[in-house]
C-alpha cells in the first residue's frame, strides 16, 4: 500500500490552555523562595568583597585614612548593615555547601564518595580557613 | 475515619470553557487506593468524560504524572491515605499546554528529547565478528541512575526555568544526554555538548534543584546538569588555554 492509499488523518488542532506564570512564582513554594534567596544573597558576597577593597584602599592611604575608615565602619548603621549581610553570606555559603555534592562527583577506589562527606569537606575547609584567620589575628 | 474523600479535579473542556475550572468528586476512601484509582473510579462510575493519561499503575510507564496539591506527583504512587482529610487538588502538570482536563501536550518535550541524541553514537561500528561492546560493572555504575528515567515529566513541572523559558531543553533530556555521555560505549559527547551549550541548553539551568527532589526514579537530573556544566566549562577553558588541544 502506497503512502497515498493510507487513511488520511485530519490533523488534530488542540485548543490548548496555557497557564501564565505569575511574577510571584518564587513565592509559591519554599524551595523556589530558598533558591531566589540563595541567588539574592550573592549581593552579600559582593558587599564583603567591596568592603575588603575599601579597607585595602584605606590601608594604602596611610594611617589617617585608615582611622577614617575605622570610624566609618564602626558606626551603628554600618554594623547593622554588616550583620544583615553576614546573615546573607552565611545563608549563601551554607546552601552552596549542601549543593556541592550534586556538581562534584569524586570517585575513590571505584566507589563514589558519599554526598555527606563532600558537604563535610566544605565545612572542614571553612573551619580550617577560619582557624587560620583567627591564628593570624591572635599572633599579632 | 470518613468513608469518602473529596477530589478537587481541574477540568478543561475546550469546547465549553476558555480556562480550567475545578470540579469536586466524592470518592470512596480506601486505604489501598492511589489517587489514580480514585480518578478511575470517577471515570468508571461518576463522569466518563474526565480525561487523564495512565497505563501501568506501577510507576514504570510515566503517564500519570499530575500536580497533586501543587506538587508534581505520579498519581499511581500517591495513596489517598497520605492526603486525609482532603480535599485533594488534582491538576495537570504545570508549565505544559493543557489539551483537556488532566491531559497535557508533550510534543515540545519529544522534540527536545531528540536534540540530545539519546542513543549510542559511534564514530565507527566495529564488525559483528568482534562481538559486543563490553562494559565493566563500574562503567555501568557511572551512568545507571541517569538511565532510570521514565519520561514522566515531573521534573519539567517542578522547574521554574521551564515555565519562564519554554525553549529550555530541560532536566530529563539533559540527564539523558549525560546518561549517554557517561556510557563507555558512546562516542557522541562532542555532538551533544555542542547541542547543549547553546542558548536553550544546560546554561539556562539556574540550579533550583527541584527536578531531583520530585523525581520518582532517583535519576538526579540536577546533578547531571551541574556535572555537565562542569564538563562544558572545562572544555571551554581548555579551548582557550590550549587552542591546539581541544577540538
Amino acid at each position: 500500500m502506497s503512502h497515498e492509499e493510507r487513511v488520511h488523518y485530519t490533523l488534530y488542532h488542540p485548543k490548548w490552555y496555557r497557564r501564565p506564570v505569575s511574577v510571584w512564582w518564587w513565592l509559591e513554594r519554599w524551595p523556589y523562595t530558598r533558591f531566589v534567596l540563595r541567588e539574592l544573597t550573592s549581593i552579600a558576597v559582593g558587599f564583603f568583597a567591596l568592603l575588603t577593597l575599601w579597607q585595602l584602599r584605606a590601608l594604602h592611604g596611610g594611617e589617617a585614612a585608615y582611622q577614617r575608615f575605622l570610624t566609618q565602619v564602626e558606626s551603628p548603621a554600618f554594623i547593622a548593615l554588616s550583620v544583615f549581610f553576614l546573615g546573607g553570606i552565611l545563608f549563601h555559603a551554607l546552601t552552596w555547601f549542601h549543593l556541592a555534592p550534586k556538581a562534584v562527583v569524586v570517585r575513590l577506589a571505584g566507589r563514589r564518595v558519599p554526598d555527606g562527606l563532600i558537604v563535610l569537606s566544605n565545612y572542614v575547609g571553612w573551619i580550617a580557613v577560619s582557624a587560620m584567620v583567627v591564628w593570624i589575628l591572635m599572633s599579632e | 475515619m470518613a468513608d469518602t474523600i473529596t477530589l478537587a479535579v481541574a477540568r478543561y473542556r475546550p469546547e465549553e470553557e476558555s480556562e480550567p475550572t475545578f470540579q469536586d468528586f466524592d470518592v470512596p476512601f480506601r486505604k489501598d487506593w492511589a489517587i489514580l484509582d480514585a480518578l478511575n473510579y470517577v471515570k468508571d462510575r461518576v463522569d466518563g468524560s474526565l480525561s487523564f493519561r495512565w497505563s501501568c499503575r506501577m510507576g514504570v510507564c510515566g503517564s500519570c504524572g499530575m500536580m497533586v496539591n501543587g506538587e508534581p506527583t505520579l498519581t499511581c504512587a500517591a495513596f489517598l491515605s497520605s492526603y486525609v482529610p482532603g480535599p485533594i487538588k488534582v491538576e495537570p502538570l504545570r508549565f505544559f499546554p493543557i489539551i483537556r482536563d488532566l491531559v497535557v501536550d508533550i510534543t515540545q518535550f519529544m522534540a527536545k528529547l531528540k536534540t540530545v541524541k539519546p542513543w549510542l553514537v559511534r564514530g565507527e561500528e566495529k564488525p559483528l565478528t568482534e562481538g559486543e561492546y563490553l562494559q565493566t560493572p563500574e562503567e555501568l555504575d557511572s551512568y545507571k541512575h541517569h538511565s532510570m528515567c521514565i519520561n514522566c515529566l515531573l521534573c519539567y513541572a517542578a522547574c521554574p526555568v521551564v515555565g519562564l523559558e519554554p525553549g529550555f531543553i530541560g532536566p530529563a533530556a539533559i540527564a539523558l544526554a549525560q546518561r549517554y555521555n557517561l556510557d563507555s560505549r558512546d562516542q557522541g559527547s562532542a555532538e551533544r555538548l555542542s547541542a547543549l551549550s547553546g542558548d536553550e541548553g544546560m546554561w539556562q539551568c539556574t540550579f533550583v534543584g527541584e527536578c531531583t527532589e520530585v523525581c520518582p526514579k532517583d535519576v538526579d537530573p540536577a546533578g547531571a546538569i551541574q556535572q555537565y556544566k562542569l564538563t562544558g566549562a572545562t572544555h571551554w577553558l581548555k579551548s582557550v588555554l590550549l587552542p591546539w588541544g581541544a577540538k
